[in-house]
């Protein structure tokens, strides 16, 4: 891992693309000390920076919420989108259909994605629009000044509203309905999981759902909530040590049969999971969904990959649409001759 | 042969005064839905057009899929008079729920053909009946039983071909179109047809005045609905990216890209599409979609009506206010709410001028055919990118849906304009770069498209408030300065929408303002008023906002009447907010039943009115 070390040189340290950390940043944030969304931007920052990223080959999504006004505080050499409320799935689908050849990264949070966006969150993941969809999950409407969201839990009780008494949204089960070929929980006050998922995230072709529990400091941190920190890390499971190996090193970790899983994606990185007590094979549905019942039933915060399948067609595999990108086309690809309006319009007789 | 009617009808004569109507008529066939009858109407108006006969034709249909009344409206005019005409002159009784209504429709001195096993509704003197032994004729012909219903269609094109004189010729020709080639589809209807028209041929004499002879009218026309002009339009207007939601009226706009993209726009090397389709979950979504391709660089475009329209509200105004060049066709329907879904109208004149929450202030298109609908598909796009905005293209159900005889559509003659777009060479001469930014003071900034290889290229596109750099903020001064700025290119659209069409009549003191499908009734109905000796100047208007020659219309007229088919008057407040000086001055003529306006309707309202 790079770092920059204070005082040891005047010089940064620079990526293989000869860019600094500082190339990645954003705009300050103007979130709550403390919020766990930070620490995500940062880990975006830094996972974008270790695998190369050319920040100008990237595209920003967020719909509204306090999760989706982090992409204004990562990757400020990126284009982004912060569209409408529930509303990223349309605009990233537009936008990435229309230019195949960026690398999309969607912020969004619990109320953006699970209560108001739910309808267009389903239709995101049937259609395997090819992005990292961060889900920043806490539960709670921080904007508004502390309301439920679609994914609190039941009996959760904040100041205003009181008890919860509906059942949450969980939206690693609906990525799993839905076929999502990745799938992943993690927790804020975890960051080298959530950068090692990131960057695996980031290799993969389709919709990669990253489902974070990034607890809410001013609404939604009391001790018995399933997204506040104590709870995080009192609960949390992780399912195996994910190490992300990019294609141009050698894979030198050693690992003995048996101990780890390699998942080969798309540009050829390894996803290395080592396992850590227990047995799970992310390439089985059945075993994910039957991890996210039992982690329910037993209040386990389970993290890591839970589901991975990279051999689905992206959207716009499907669509059947040019390699160049749409949106690069020029008048005489998208202007079709004069003889062939003739042609058509002779038809019409 | 018919059995059931005394003979003494069969010889009622029409009124012996009845000049001879040689193409020039109505002609009403009213059936059920989902019957096949379509192909059968289709076919009636499309011989009609190929022997040369300027024809219209008006579906006036339920929102249901099967076995409610429908009436075809077709007209035949030598003098192109194609508006949708109120009476039956000739009509086609099918549906015997509503044969003694059908009946009452017919003037006197019409005719009326009818399934023979009617046994009430054939008591009038003063029309000519002609019985059509449908099913007798259908069980001699045999057709398979799952064709039976749609052959027995083909009974009264025979019987009506032969009665009027429509060539079966120009009738084969015209299946041919309609079956694109099927030989096999052609025969099968064709053979019923023939048979019909032998069977008419030995047992009908021919008792009234309608005729339709071969002319020479229709040679430089096209037969086209403004669905397929506007997916058209829009092709060669270089559409890459289309999200719909399927709604009546608008479904066969999206459905006419889905058909012609795959053969008019395949990269030539390679094969693949340069183009993407997606059918959204919802207009919300498709919208979103739009956008989203529209900011990336796509030329990108959505297709709705009302319902749609309402959803996707809170996207428009993201769009106006994020600046994002994108096309949205609102083929209009009755509304509020679900209305009416088949029946057209132009009620969403208001809605969508100012859809959005906030300071909100949308360029509009206004096409009055299908000739313009494939202009204002390709001419949107340009506009779209070069005012950096939702640009909306209001059809209506008229238009987009039936089929008229139209201008053949006129290749672009002008280069795509794709608007002020800044590259990363343009940004190395610059050394900055404001998306939000006034630079040559007509309110339009410059953007840059995502994945610009440039340091400066980037920035935050937002519905939140933001300044010239696209950064968020909340400063008084920069909210007001990017409002006015918006402001400013509101009025900049002036220039680059299409002008009104204005026709002066000479000493005219009466003007009729409109817009879109009420062309062919007002034109239709100047017409009329200058045979009573008024004379009426008019203004066809094709964009909002409005040109500097609309205000010269209304100062040089006495009388204004505004002629618009919703309840509310939708044009003539808009008037009325631009010229608040004439606002007293601008009569209303406006009727909101679902149906096309009629030139009777228009020419009696503006002699009522007239006369106080």
């Amino acid at each position: 891992m790079t770092v920059v070390t204070e005082g040891a040189s005047t010089r940064a340290a620079t990526n293989r693309i000869g860019l600094e950390k500082g190339d990645y940043r954003g705009r300050p944030t103007t979130l709550c000390q403390g919020c766990g969304h930070n620490s995500i931007s940062s880990q975006i920052i830094a996972a974008a920076y270790e695998v190369d990223l050319a920040p100008e080959r990237v595209v920003k999504f967020s719909g509204i919420g306090c999760s989706s006004k982090s992409p204004a505080y990562f990757l400020n050499r990126s284009h982004g989108f912060n569209s409408l409320h529930g509303r990223m799935p349309a605009i990233a689908t537009g936008a990435l259909v229309a230019n195949r050849s960026l690398l999309g990264i969607g912020v969004s949070g619990d109320g953006d994605t699970a209560s108001i966006g739910l309808g267009q969150f389903i239709h995101f993941l049937r259609r395997n629009v090819p992005m990292v969809y961060i889900v920043e999950n806490n539960g709670v409407y921080g904007l508004t000044k502390g309301q439920f969201s679609a994914t609190a839990d039941k009996g959760q009780v904040i100041k205003r509203q009181g008890e919860n008494p509906f059942l949450p949204v969980d939206v690693c089960q609906i990525g799993l309905d839905m076929n999502c070929g990745f799938i992943a929980r993690s927790f804020a006050g975890d960051p080298r999981q959530v950068k090692e998922l990131l960057k695996a995230a980031l290799s993969f072709r389709g919709t990669a759902l990253l489902d974070i529990i990034s607890p809410c400091v001013t609404f939604n941190n009391r001790d018995e909530s399933t997204k506040s920190y104590n709870w995080g890390k009192e609960h949390e499971a992780p399912l195996h040590d994910v190490t992300l190996v990019p294609r141009r090193e050698e894979i030198h970790v050693e690992y003995g049969e048996g101990e780890a899983t390699l998942v080969e994606l798309h540009d050829g990185t390894q996803l290395m999971l080592r396992k850590i007590g227990r047995d799970y094979d992310p390439t089985d549905r059945r075993a994910a969904l039957h991890l996210l019942e039992e982690s329910r039933a037993q209040q386990v915060l389970a993290t890591g990959l839970l589901f991975v399948n990279p051999n689905q067609p992206s959207l716009q595999e499907m669509l059947g649409q040019v390699d160049r990108p749409l949106a690069a086309l020029r008048a005489e690809d998208l202007r079709p001759d004069r003889a062939s309006l003739e042609r058509v319009v002779a038809e019409f007789v | 042969m018919n059995r059931d009617v005394p003979a003494a009808k069969l010889a009622a004569r029409p009124d012996a005064t009845s000049e001879p109507r040689l193409n020039e008529f109505s002609l009403v066939v009213a059936t059920v839905n989902g019957s096949g009858s379509q192909t059968s109407n289709m076919a009636i108006m499309r011989a009609l057009f190929r022997m040369g006969i300027p024809v219209s034709g008006k579906n006036l249909f339920p929102s249901n899929i099967q076995g409610l009344p429908t009436w075809f409206t077709i007209r035949a005019s030598a003098r192109s008079r194609l508006a949708r005409h109120a009476q039956a002159e000739v009509l086609v009784g099918m549906n015997p729920e509503t044969f003694l209504e059908d009946v009452a429709n017919v003037p006197p001195g019409g005719v009326c053909f009818y399934a023979d096993h009617f046994a009430q509704g054939l008591d009038r003197t003063d029309i000519t009946y002609y019985p059509m032994p449908v099913q007798e004729l259908v069980r001699q012909a045999n057709p398979p039983k799952e064709l039976r219903e749609y052959i027995a269609n083909m009974v009264y094109v025979g019987v009506v071909a032969q009665l009027l004189g429509i060539e079966l010729e120009a009738v084969r020709q015209a299946l041919m179109t309609h079956f694109r080639g099927k030989a096999k589809a052609v025969e099968s209807n064709m053979s019923m047809v023939e048979a019909a028209a032998q069977w008419a041929h030995d047992h009908l004499q021919k008792r009234d005045p309608f005729r339709a002879d071969r002319a020479a009218m229709t040679e430089d026309k096209i037969l086209v609905d403004g669905n397929t002009a506007a997916a058209l339009g829009a092709i060669y207007g270089g559409v890459s990216f289309a999200a719909w939601y399927p709604i009546t009226p608008a479904s066969s706009l999206a459905e006419a890209l889905q058909e012609y993209l795959p053969e008019l726009r395949r990269d030539s090397q390679t094969g693949k599409a340069t183009y993407a389709v997606v059918q959204a979950e919802d207009e919300m979504a498709a919208l979103g979609m739009a956008v989203g391709a529209g900011w990336m660089g796509a030329r990108a475009m959505t297709s709705t009506s009302g319902p749609g329209i309402s959803l996707m509200a809170e996207f428009a105004g993201l769009a106006f206010f994020a600046e994002v060049p994108v096309v949205i066709w609102d083929v209009q329907r009755l509304g509020p709410s679900t209305g009416l879904p088949t029946r057209t109208s132009q009620g969403d004149l208001l809605f969508v001028r100012f859809m959005g929450h906030g300071d909100t202030k949308h360029v509009i298109l206004l096409p009055g055919s299908p000739t313009e609908c494939f202009e204002f598909g390709w001419r949107a796009f340009d506009i779209a990118e070069r005012l950096q905005g939702p640009v909306f293209v209001l059809s209506d159900l008229d238009i987009g849906m039936n089929l008229w005889m139209t201008d053949p559509f006129r290749y672009p003659e002008t280069p795509m304009d794709r608007g002020k777009v800044l590259t990363a060479a343009d940004l190395d001469r610059l050394g900055s770069f404001g998306r939000y930014a006034d630079v040559d003071g007509d309110g339009i900034p410059y953007r840059t498209l995502p994945g610009t290889e440039h340091p400066l290229a980037a920035y935050l596109a937002r519905g939140s408030g933001h300044d010239e750099q696209a950064n968020y903020t909340e400063r008084p001064e920069a909210w007001e300065r990017n409002m006015l700025r918006l402001w400013r290119k509101t009025e900049t659209a002036r220039q680059y929408v299409p002008e009104a069409i204005v026709d002066r009549a000479d000493g005219a003191d009466i003007g009729l303002i409109y817009f879109g499908s009420v062309d062919l009734p007002l034109q239709e109905a100047r017409q009329v008023l200058a045979e009573d000796g008024t004379a009426t100047s008019s203004l066809r208007l094709r964009a909002i906002p409005f040109g500097d020659e609309v205000g010269d219309f209304i100062r040089a007229h006495a009388e204004i009447y505004v002629v618009e088919m919703n309840t509310d008057g939708q044009l003539r407040q808009l008037l009325q907010i631009e010229f608040p000086v004439e606002a007293a001055r601008l009569r209303s003529l406006r009727k909101n039943d679902g149906l096309p306006l009629t030139a009777s309707w228009i020419a009696d309202g503006v002699r009522r009115k007239e006369r106080g």
